[in-house]
């Protein structure tokens, strides 16, 4: 396999043929956000948190996608990347409706997090505080649309590893929502099978077990990753 | 996998697949290979037949096609065109393309908000069978401001000039 | 009496007349042919005669040459119809006026300056007649290069010609083609961008619905150049008369031999299909187009990999819009050093525009690349009515920018466009008087792209929805100096940062405004509160 030698934030690095900016840099420890991506799924470039500088380019690419080049020269935290990343998470968190105090999620939220690392302890533009429901159909488990995000991990989980397809995005811009069947009821759709794998990988509270409270969800992508690789690679880590 | 039976009733209407249930849909269905590709264009047809998408249509397309009922869905709710409730007997697009928005596109759609609203000027005309809509341009901005009524183009118009069409539609 | 009478029956004139002036027209002659088998008036139906705001349109040939009508209502169809029954048989067609109708000079700038090569056949052929397109040489080019057999020449021809993308990008389109025909693979697929959603803009749907046959002959010529067998054309559903007229071009087409299997007696095939879509301005937007053909949610992915590798079902795919295709027949016709010759070094040919807003002269024009924008606007189009002065001209609709009064004597090519902020894009022109608020456009423009926005990706998504909430604010005069840094500032976030053409281009209106007509924007801040003296400790 031929090797691509590449820096990333000044850092010499070799990686394989293929090897995205995004894995390259978390194998040398550079932390770049992400949101919509998750190991395992296809990736959609959706949430544009991982764009990062590439010398000689005045294009901003975004490092889950963008294959590591020969000599490549990339910058992943410059001052404009950092403004870029608190906008887009002060465009999220306007655009629903969170509120950590109350959310199953408190502590173990992507979103959350990402708030933290981005440095957006207020959001300068106005929350729109949209007017949201939720969906209680499930035996199981609950949807709040209030704290979703639109990442469509669950879209992708159920589609490309359960096989179900139970989601998708319906609507259009800001008014997209994810869609259970016809637009139904969760509870009321044949093709869920129970399996709960869009709830481990829902990075904030708005896929949740019913019965969690506040802070009680944990999200485990972990798991789903390991199920990916045994079935790729009929490997198993028991 | 239903819990609750307010639920179970919703899905009765569901039909089966090749239950002939859409007879009419079979020629574009046939036209279309029962291809998945060709979804928006089955998605035309049925509207253009039954004047809406309703979840018995959406299903029996989703059987056809073999397509999951959320792909269907989510395609379907993501084009402007696609409707998911049944026509009035009149539909008014005021078009807010650019060339309308210039010459007044907005004064107009907003005297038609106000006109066709309960308790308008109009109301007693029955505006209720007059559905109100906007578009973004029609491509005939020679005609600025203009409106759609049932897919005729009234040029160059006044609130006044169409609310006096619209009552001219219901007799 | 003999001549031809010709009816606009485009969209445009067809709604103010124009369908039943040619019906009553037809039903006159109809009765004068019965009672005089040798009369040689002939009606015909024709696409765009061109002054569109001037609908609807009546075009009489006789010996004594051409002559224009405009101005004809609904309600005085009858009176021109009554006055052509009551014509004598004797009378020369070139001496009677239609009453009702306003005569309108064929000799001014508007028609004079215009060079038709796209719109060669639009409005002097009826559409809806293959028979005719064939008499005014529709196909000839696709029979001579299906005869000489060198398709890297078509391409080669393409490339010289300098004929670049019409749809706004201004993607040489010879290099595109090589890019697609080098492309390895047996299958390959054309598709027409035909899915014209700039408001403002109908230079395509004057193509489509006047000359059909011009795109599909366009079409077949570009498939057979890089290796497809296989075509599309996605056209907004928003153009009833364009599809109609699409699908009986199609129709004829296949059915004399210069569409489907063995084209032409040659070995080449070409099935294309029409798909119509649902109302969705992203979908101009390539990747989203494909998966719209595909039956799917119209929701761009990042390129690269581009169409041209990766487009329809997997395939490679060569993208154009209806112009770039309609120009091939020609430029092939009059030769890749000829068409070059008539634009700018960097941009050959020549262009349609679609005039409107605050201008006298409304309509499509086709002029060479390079000429000014003052040449159009004011010379073609008559400048602003009544008694106003043309304030800035926006191109490029909502992904495009305002040119202010100023800066008019810019030619019309991609380059000096992007220099000044704006885009060529698809060739829509709307003129704005002074009396329009340049900050009430750009806000119109961001409304626009709040409700197209497809929703994937999140500066575009909620970041149209701030923007518009700002520039509402600053209308509302209720913005002080912080709210217009944080609009510009948001403006290029949502620039750099969005996924797609669409959110990528959606602050050009805004930006573009803010730096030509910045004092429209000061002008509505809330002025700032009297400093308050420092309280003494």
């Amino acid at each position: 396999m031929s090797v691509r030698t590449l820096r990333i934030d000044g850092r010499d690095l070799a990686v394989p043929e293929g090897t995205t900016l995004l894995q390259a840099a978390r194998e040398a420890g550079i932390a770049i956000p992400t949101l919509c991506h998750l190991e395992g799924l296809s990736p959609v470039a959706a949430c544009r948190l991982c764009l990062v500088e590439i010398e000689g380019t005045d294009k901003l690419l975004p490092a889950c996608i963008t294959p590591a080049s020969e000599g490549m020269v990339v910058q992943t935290a410059t001052p404009r990347l950092q403004d870029i990343r608190r906008t887009v998470v002060e465009l999220l968190f306007t655009e629903g409706n969170h509120v950590c105090a109350i959310c199953v999620a408190n502590g173990h939220c992507e979103l959350q997090d990402l708030a933290v690392t981005t440095g957006m302890d207020h959001s300068r533009l106005p929350y729109r505080f949209p007017a949201r429901r939720v969906d209680l159909s499930h035996p199981f488990f609950g949807l709040d649309h209030n704290r979703c995000i639109l990442c469509t991990r669950c879209v992708r989980v159920c589609d490309e590893v359960e096989g179900a397809h139970v989601w998708d995005v319906g609507w259009r811009g800001e008014h997209c929502r994810i869609i259970a069947g016809l637009d139904e009821p969760w509870g009321a759709v044949d093709a869920c099978t129970n399996c709960g794998k869009c709830v481990q990988v829902c990075p904030t509270g708005a896929l949740f077990h019913k019965g969690d409270t506040t802070a009680e969800k944990h999200d485990e992508p972990a798991q789903l990753q390991a199920l990916v690789h045994a079935r790729h690679h009929q490997q198993w880590n028991p | 996998m239903a819990t609750d039976h307010s639920i179970v009733s919703s899905r009765e209407a569901s039909s089966q697949p090749g239950s002939g249930a859409f007879p009419e849909l079979e020629p574009v269905l046939r036209r279309q290979g029962h291809r998945p590709d060709g979804l928006i264009e089955v998605l035309n047809r049925a509207q253009e037949l039954h004047g809406q998408l309703t979840p018995a249509l959406l299903r029996h397309v989703a059987a056809a096609l073999r397509l999951p009922l959320s792909r269907v869905q989510g395609t379907a709710s993501f084009y402007h065109l696609f409707r998911f409730k049944p026509p009035a007997a009149h539909r008014c697009v005021v078009c807010t393309g650019t060339a309308c928005h210039v010459k007044g596109a907005d004064a107009l759609l907003r005297a038609l908000e106000r006109e066709l609203a309960p308790g308008g000027a109009t109301e007693a005309a029955g505006a209720e069978a007059i559905e109100l809509g906007t578009v973004r341009c029609v491509g005939t901005c020679g005609g600025a401001p203009l409106v759609v009524v049932d897919e005729q183009v009234w040029n160059h118009q006044t609130p006044a000039s169409v609310l006096a069409g619209l009552r001219g539609l219901r007799r | 009496m003999s001549g031809i009478l010709r009816v606009c029956t485009a969209a445009g004139c067809a709604g103010c007349g124009g369908s039943a002036l040619r019906e009553q027209l037809g039903a006159v002659i109809a009765a004068a042919t019965t009672g005089d088998p040798a009369s040689g008036l002939a009606l015909k139906g024709v696409g765009c005669l061109g002054p569109c705001g001037e609908g609807a349109l009546l075009e009489l040939e006789s010996a004594s040459g051409r002559r224009l009508f405009g101005g004809i209502t609904p309600e005085g169809v009858a009176a021109v119809a009554a006055s052509l029954a009551n014509l004598s048989p004797g009378t020369d067609l070139g001496t009677w006026a239609p009453p009702a109708a306003r005569p309108i000079d064929l000799e001014q700038p508007f028609f004079r300056l215009q060079k038709r090569l796209v719109l060669e056949h639009c409005g002097r052929i009826d559409p809806e007649s293959l028979a005719e397109a064939l008499a005014a040489g529709s196909y000839g080019q696709l029979r001579r290069v299906l005869q000489e057999n060198r398709p890297e020449a078509v391409i080669e021809q393409v490339r010289r010609s300098g004929l670049r993308g019409r749809g706004g990008g201004g993607y040489p389109t010879g290099l595109k083609w090589a890019t697609v025909a080098r492309m390895p693979g047996p299958e390959k697929v054309v598709v027409c961008n035909a899915d014209e959603g700039d408001p403002g803009a109908f230079m395509d749907r004057s193509v489509l619905e006047g000359d059909p046959h011009r795109l599909l002959e366009g079409m077949a010529i570009a498939a057979w150049a890089v290796g497809a067998s296989r075509g599309f054309i996605y056209v907004r559903a928003e153009y009833p008369m364009a599809i109609a007229h699409l699908r009986t071009a199609i129709a004829q087409a296949e059915d004399q031999g210069l569409l489907g299997a063995a084209i032409a007696g040659s070995a080449f095939g070409f099935q294309l299909e029409l798909r119509v879509g649902a109302g969705a301005f992203v979908c101009g937007e390539e990747t989203a187009l494909i998966h719209s053909i595909e039956g799917q949610r119209g929701v761009p992915r990042p390129r690269p990999p581009y169409p041209a590798e990766v487009g329809v079902f997997g395939l490679p795919t060569l993208i154009n819009n209806v112009e770039t295709f309609a120009s091939v027949p020609p430029l092939l016709a009059i030769g890749a050093e000829a068409y070059a010759a008539i634009g700018t070094t960097n941009s050959g040919g020549t262009k349609v525009f679609s005039l409107t807003g605050d201008v006298r002269l409304a309509g499509v024009l086709e002029v060479p690349m390079g000429t000014p924008i003052a040449t159009i606007v004011e010379t073609m189009g008559g400048g602003a009515p009544d008694g106003h002065a043309i304030k800035a001209v926006q191109t490029g609709g909502p992904s495009g920018g305002c040119v202010p009064a100023n800066r008019l004597d810019t030619p019309v090519d991609y380059e000096s466009l992007q220099e000044l902020g704006s885009i060529m894009g698809s060739g829509g022109m709307v003129v704005m008087d002074d009396s329009t608020s340049m900050v009430d456009v750009a806000c119109f423009f961001m409304a626009f792209c709040r409700e197209e926005s497809c929703g994937k990706c999140i500066p575009c998504r909620s970041g149209t929805v701030q923007l518009h909430l700002l520039l509402q604010k600053h209308l509302a005069g209720e913005a002080d100096a912080a709210d217009l840094a944080q609009l510009e500032s948001l403006c290029h976030m949502v620039k750099d940062t969005s996924l797609c053409g669409l959110g990528q281009s959606a602050p050009k209106p805004v930006l573009s405004t803010l730096r030509h007509f910045r004092g429209d924007y000061l002008a509505l801040l809330r002025p700032e509160p009297e400093a308050t003296p420092e309280p003494v400790p």
